[in-house]
């Protein structure tokens, strides 16, 4: 077992600012926020665990006591057989951590002027780490971009030197807080496969939060949903998926207005309604009985197409509906 | 005229909220002050009772109502505004109906307003107790002070402002800001008084606006200046707020137009 | 092979490590050019303006402090080394609160090593040279104008005191900068020590009140970084604050307040971790 959380809680004191008027507003009184409670999980080694949940939901406080970061206010948790905080050193040369909003490259430095320094502090020697850099940064195709200075990659880029970073100490675990966040969809592509491939190859444990419901489906057996500091849902990922990949919906926007009725839909797709006086539709399909290209095709026999745009579902309301039909 | 009113009231508030900034301020202010004092008085004693028209009770005023000042009168300045110029932000605040200048200016009054007490008034106390202060003992010297703190604020809100707007020309502002901060602080007296400066530093200081920015309403407060005295160096300080406002007035101008050709 | 070189944790030196991480921080500090020539000048100009600060008290008086224009040149350059150089190292300890906002002490604190060690490296300021080379200007202005009778004992104290009042500086960093920790908002609390405790060092101690004498002599050593050893090499007898024994004190006085200080940056640290930024 490479994760062991066991009752894993954290409260976080907040002080308010003062209600009222004059100096009244300048007297502040504190509340207690239970960010985690009572999180139990295990993670085995090898394995890819997608840890879901909403803004606020405690997912980044759980990364932060599984980093050392944070010492959970009550319960245990110990991390490749270290206990974060206290052994939070010996624990950062086993782990590589991925803050997709934060950045732990020399900002002014050339890309490739990092991971001799990020080698360094590992204590490796170029021996070992320049073979591992290599192939990392072929890979990720970091090749391009390795001479320009950090700040000035695209965030695509730089995630993918962020990655390449964090696996450079060849980690046993890796943990990553919203890698993917505001990528585009090739850059987002190209860090899953990556992933995907690091832990087939060398058998690393990834651990993941985001927003995006591909990158679970892409990566993760199992999910681990978090709700409002609790888990709601631990568990294989067939049902999430089943139910993510149900229902996509196609919103189409029509030169001139049109009855909903007068549309010719193919099997495997629903008329849900339409809106602006019937110039806009929208129209939910399964993507495993109709590709998006031949439900758009057969639409356009009905009428001539000016837009349109295809919306995933939202995860929260996936994962809400998932763990409530679970319980 | 109501907006400007509004931005310095929200600006109050906001610094209101930083109690903690405030009262480590004053603590900073007090120990400064109370090194600051010594070393002028330990001069004083020994030149044998008096330098460049300072006695040794003098001198401790100048010195008590400049680090109470200080922070009010905006001596430290900030780069906010910098930013915003690299960041393309500007371009928000210049799309509002308000001047520019006049609404930073405004923000800036609320700041001071807010700084005054709780960063003046210790310095103060602890310069009572310590030194002793000499402070003038009719109405006059007062009501000319305030507005002679007003207009240093405003200078000094000016400088700054101006340095800040570089930021449209350069990449990089924070050598200048450093270059005017170090030359703004010797110059305007904060350091030590101006008079005590050899001739030729002296004539030199005062072809800048930088004593307009301190010294002037150090001297007012204390009653150091009589009337005429006083109404002249209130004069000179608005003679600066002119220069420093056209300065200001014809960066915007250029800076907008800058924008607006780069497109941001 | 690999492996057992990896197992072997001194593999990789600390040294080099640290020439590494300072080389990094060298390039980036010098990849804005026009930029980093400005701030160098500024810190030049901010070091002349300390200058000029006891210039224009002394041109009023013949000794300020006990102390003649050459002799509190003296005091001035060693206090300014040694700020420099503690300002160098460790000065950006003064933005610690901005880290913590901005969550970069997150980072910092998943690598494996300690973080005071990746903060001075991270952020080591070289246009700060720039006061260092006027220091190092002034002291050779101060040491052709005094007369100081050298004997070897002296020459060992003037190479010492440089070191320590880097030392005792670079502690006062430390200790200011974990206390905004405690002080989010207070960075300034720490200045009156940092940058108090500069000035104070740079001006000739007897000048002081008599408890600040003590104050800054016995709990904040400043005077001990220039004062103290000034008056030891140039024979003179201290202030009732400051006797002349205390001109060897700069040394201890350092190794002292950065135990106290590291402690105080581990509790820091530890505050941190538990109560999560």
């Amino acid at each position: 077992m490479i994760i062991e959380a066991e009752q894993l809680s954290r409260n976080f004191t907040v002080a308010e600012a003062g209600e009222g008027r004059g100096w009244n507003r300048l007297r502040r009184r504190s509340r207690t926020i239970h960010a985690v409670r009572d999180v139990s999980f295990t993670v085995e080694r090898g394995e890819a665990v997608g840890y879901i949940g909403a803004n606020g939901a405690g997912k980044s406080t759980t990364i932060k006591m599984l980093t050392g970061i944070l010492v959970p206010s009550s319960g245990r948790v110990t991390v490749c057989g270290l206990q974060p905080v206290p052994q939070r050193q010996a624990l950062a040369r086993k782990i590589g951590v991925v803050f997709g909003q934060r950045s732990q490259l020399w900002w002014d430095l050339p890309l490739q002027d990092s991971f001799p320094i990020l080698g360094a502090m590992h204590r490796q020697p170029e021996s070992r780490w320049r073979p591992r850099f290599s192939e990392l940064s072929e890979q990720m195709g970091l090749g391009p971009f390795l001479t320009s200075p950090v700040r000035q990659l695209s965030l695509g880029q730089r995630m993918r030197g962020e990655v390449a970073a964090a696996l450079l100490h060849r980690p046993e675990l890796v943990i990553l807080d919203e890698p993917t966040i505001g990528l585009d969809m090739i850059s987002k592509e190209s860090l899953r496969r990556f992933l995907d491939f690091e832990r087939r190859e060398h058998g690393t444990t990834l651990l993941l939060t985001t927003h995006d419901m591909s990158d679970v489906q892409r990566l993760c057996q199992r999910i681990l949903v978090v709700d409002d500091g609790v888990i709601a849902f631990d568990g294989p990922l067939t049902g999430l998926s089943e139910v993510a990949e149900a229902r996509r919906t196609m919103v189409i926007d029509f030169v001139a207005p049109l009855d909903g009725a007068g549309l010719v839909l193919p099997p495997g797709a629903e008329h849900l309604g339409a809106e602006a006086e019937g110039i806009r539709h929208r129209i939910a399909f399964d993507p495993r009985l109709l590709s998006a290209a031949a439900l758009l095709a057969a639409v356009s026999t009905s009428a001539e197409v000016a837009d349109l745009s295809l919306h995933e579902p939202d995860i929260e309301d996936l994962v809400r509906q998932l763990y409530t039909s679970a319980r | 005229m109501n907006a400007y009113w509004e931005l310095t009231k929200s600006s109050f508030r906001r610094h209101s909220t930083y109690r903690l900034a405030a009262v480590s301020g004053a603590f900073t202010n007090s120990v400064f002050g109370l090194i600051r004092a010594s070393l002028l008085l330990s001069a004083i004693s020994t030149a044998g009772g008096s330098i460049g028209g300072y006695s040794a009770v003098e001198a401790a005023t100048y010195v008590w109502l400049g680090q109470a000042l200080l922070t009010p009168l905006g001596l430290f300045g900030s780069a906010e505004i910098a930013e915003r110029v690299k960041s393309g932000d500007i371009a928000v605040d210049l799309t509002r109906s308000v001047n520019l200048t006049a609404s930073y200016w405004a923000q800036d009054l609320g700041r001071a307003a807010f700084d005054v007490l709780p960063r003046g008034l210790p310095p103060l106390v602890i310069g009572a107790i310590v030194t002793g202060l000499s402070l003038p003992t009719t109405a006059g010297p007062y009501a000319l002070g305030f507005i002679s703190i007003i207009a240093a604020m405003t200078l000094n809100f000016l400088g700054f402002f101006i340095i800040n707007l570089l930021a449209f020309w350069v990449v990089e502002i924070r050598g200048y800001w450093m270059l005017y901060l170090v030359l703004m602080n010797l110059l305007s007296g904060f350091l030590v008084p101006v008079s005590w400066f050899p001739q030729w530093m002296l004539d030199f200081a005062r072809a800048t606006p930088f004593p307009s920015m301190l010294q002037t309403p150090v001297d007012i407060l204390a009653g150091r200046t009589d009337v005429v005295e006083s109404l002249a160096l209130v004069g000179t300080q608005l003679l600066w707020l002119a220069v420093l406002l056209t300065g200001a007035h014809l960066m915007v101008r250029f800076g907008s137009r800058k924008l607006v050709v780069q497109g941001g | 092979m690999a492996e057992i070189e990896a197992l072997d944790s001194t593999w990789v030196t600390n040294a080099k490590l640290l020439r590494l991480l300072i080389s990094a921080r060298l390039r980036s500090q010098t990849a804005y050019r026009g930029s980093f020539a400005a701030d160098v000048a500024g810190q030049v100009v901010l070091a002349l303006t300390e200058f000029v600060e006891l210039y224009a008290i002394l041109h009023n008086i013949p000794t300020f402090g006990g102390l003649t224009f050459a002799q509190a040149l003296l005091v001035f350059a060693f206090a300014s080394i040694g700020f420099s150089i503690g300002d160098l190292l460790l000065g950006e300890t003064d933005s610690m609160s901005d880290a913590i906002r901005m969550g970069k002490l997150e980072v910092l604190l998943t690598r494996p090593l300690p973080v005071l060690l990746q903060l001075m490296t991270s952020d080591f300021q070289l246009r700060r040279v720039g006061r260092l080379a006027f220091a190092l200007l002034a002291m050779a202005a101060a040491l052709f104008l005094t007369d100081i009778d050298w004997d070897p004992g002296k020459v060992v104290l003037f190479i010492i005191t440089p070191l320590a009042g880097a030392a005792i500086f670079g502690a006062l960093f430390v200790g200011a900068g974990a206390s905004q920790f405690w002080l989010v908002d207070g960075r300034q609390f720490g200045n009156a020590f940092t940058y108090g405790g500069r000035y104070v060092a740079s001006m000739p101690g007897a000048a002081l009140f008599l408890p600040m004498q003590v104050f800054f002599t016995f709990v904040v050593p400043a005077t001990l970084v220039a004062y103290a050893p000034s008056l030891v090499l140039l024979e003179l007898e201290g202030p009732a604050g400051i006797p002349s024994w205390t001109g060897w004190l700069g040394l201890p006085a350092a190794v002292v307040l950065w135990g106290l200080m590291l402690l105080l940056w581990r509790a820091a640290i530890k505050k941190y971790t538990g109560a999560g930024g």
